[in-house]
């Protein structure tokens, strides 16, 4: 009779073992640390800013299997933090990029295509295939998702959020511990998230939160150290410090309270006040004007005036020539260099910040005040390609 | 006074500081003499009702208001308040 073993059932070839030498002789690590990442299967839920760093090492780490989530494709913006892509990959889908590198990395790694939008109706079915969630999205609707779906099967959530310089980190719904709604019972409404004229993110910053996400997951495999659960650890890249604050399970969370009251996965979009397609389908204004009559325009020498109400940072990148910059956010202050008489006609990077910049006006008394439809991205498209996108 | 780090998110409602020096005995205080000044700040802390909102957290020290004594709070020389709003990712959308 063979003897029962409670081991895992596998190995490592002599290959393995070279190549993972570096973490066997560490013995908080050794073969036995070494086969529990073999026999692990994490997901990356995207490949972006987060998703980049973590495919990467991950897959060097010896993660027997990796699940990753995306449906998007690599683009020229993304190449200044997603360093899991290439160059050369820009137009290739991002599963298919990264999956080659880590591929490249490891080829001992497993690596499960997931080519979708994560979704309600199919969250629960890609998470129960795994041993740990990492959060590595950019939108909320997505990590309400996670989050209850990783409560709902039981399965740990490894945090990481960036905006700007700053990032949060933790491990959510971990051997009972608080959950992101612990932590944030709802979302930001769209109203107050900020608008282009305050987003980007410096391109190092994912890379360092995604590391953090990374030595969490691999310590959770292991068993080793202390995780974050409980911790809510907060980098500021500017002053380089980390904070750290304390979490707790909220008892009245209603995923993971006491009484919870979610059962099942909800409608995501709807409980983030962000109708589905809203974020990509401008909608048409009545009396918006294209970037190619607005060109007619100044061609003809028609009597108007073109304010381009972008950030000062913004301007320095790419301008149209007649226009005159008021940000925004000095709009209300030096509403008296306006005439009233005028034809005032507002342009932004893409139109939305200056669809705001006419409703001002048009309270302010202005009655002959356009939006100039897709910003300077549409005048890139379609009147002066040498006027660079970003 | 009580120093409040303020999060990237907010500082362009105080003038681009990273940091605010502000008196008051309990957390409802300090704030308040906080959105007194910066009166821009008051409608992202606070819902119509008054109420910090759910995507706002307020910690003194390393500890969340929301387990100490929420606004009533009390606040001693040299604590140090965060805020901490949520935040998703750095993507530009619009």
């Amino acid at each position: 009779m063979p003897v029962e073993t409670t081991a895992p059932p596998v190995t490592l070839s002599k290959d393995e073992i070279l190549r993972y030498s570096r973490h066997l002789i560490m013995p908080e690590v050794g073969m036995e640390g070494q086969l529990k990442l073999k026999n692990a299967s994490v997901l990356l839920v995207g490949t972006g800013g987060l998703g980049a760093p973590l495919g990467l090492y991950l897959a060097a780490a010896g993660i027997g299997r990796i699940g990753l989530v995306d449906f998007d494709v690599v683009d020229f913006t993304n190449l200044q933090r997603q360093v899991i892509h290439g160059t050369k990959d820009v137009g290739r889908k991002k599963l298919d990029s990264a999956a080659d590198r880590m591929a490249d990395i490891n080829p001992f790694v497993q690596i499960d295509r997931h080519e979708v939008a994560l979704t309600s109706e199919n969250a629960l079915d890609i998470i129960k295939q795994y041993d740990i969630i990492v959060d590595g999205t950019d939108n909320f609707p997505t990590r309400y998702l996670v989050n209850d779906a990783c409560v709902l099967t039981g399965k740990p959530n490894v945090y990481g959020s960036i905006f700007r310089f700053e990032g949060q980190a933790t491990v959510f719904a971990y051997e009972g511990g608080p959950c992101y709604r612990c932590l944030y019972p709802e979302p930001p409404p769209p109203g107050l998230v900020p608008s282009c004229a305050e987003g980007g993110v410096l391109g190092i910053l994912p890379g360092l939160i995604g590391m953090v996400q990374a030595t969490e997951t691999v310590k959770l495999i292991m068993g080793i150290g202390e995780p974050l659960n409980g911790r809510l650890l907060r980098y500021d890249a500017l002053e380089m410090k980390f904070r750290e604050y304390k979490l707790r399970r909220d008892p009245e969370c209603p995923v993971c309270g006491d009484n919870p009251t979610i059962h099942e996965l909800i409608d995501y979009h709807q409980f983030c006040g962000v109708p589905q397609g809203q974020m990509e389908d401008a909608k048409p204004i009545e009396g918006d004007i294209e970037a190619t009559e607005v060109k007619q325009k100044i061609d003809r020498g028609d009597r108007f005036v073109l304010i381009d109400v972008r950030e000062p940072h913004e301007y320095q990148i790419c301008r149209i020539p007649q226009a005159k910059l008021i940000p925004l956010g000095e709009l209300p202050k030096r509403v008296s260099e306006l005439d009233t008489a005028d034809e005032i006609i507002a342009h932004c990077k893409s139109g939305a910040r200056s669809a705001k910049a006419v409703d001002f006006l048009k309270q302010a008394g202005f009655k002959k005040v356009r939006n100039m439809k897709g910003g300077i991205l549409a005048w890139s498209d379609k009147v002066d390609p040498t006027v660079p996108k970003y | 006074m009580a120093k409040i780090l303020i999060p990237t998110p907010l500082r362009q409602f105080v003038n681009k500081q990273d940091t605010v020096d502000v008196n008051g005995a309990t957390i409802g205080e300090v704030l308040g003499n906080l959105t007194g000044h910066y009166g821009d700040l008051r409608r992202q802390l606070y819902n119509d009702e008054g109420k910090l909102r759910s995507f706002v957290n307020v910690y003194l020290n390393d500890e969340d208001i929301r387990y100490l004594g929420k606004d009533s709070t009390p606040v001693k020389e040299n604590d140090t308040i965060s805020i901490v709003p949520s935040i998703a990712g750095g993507v530009q959308s619009r």
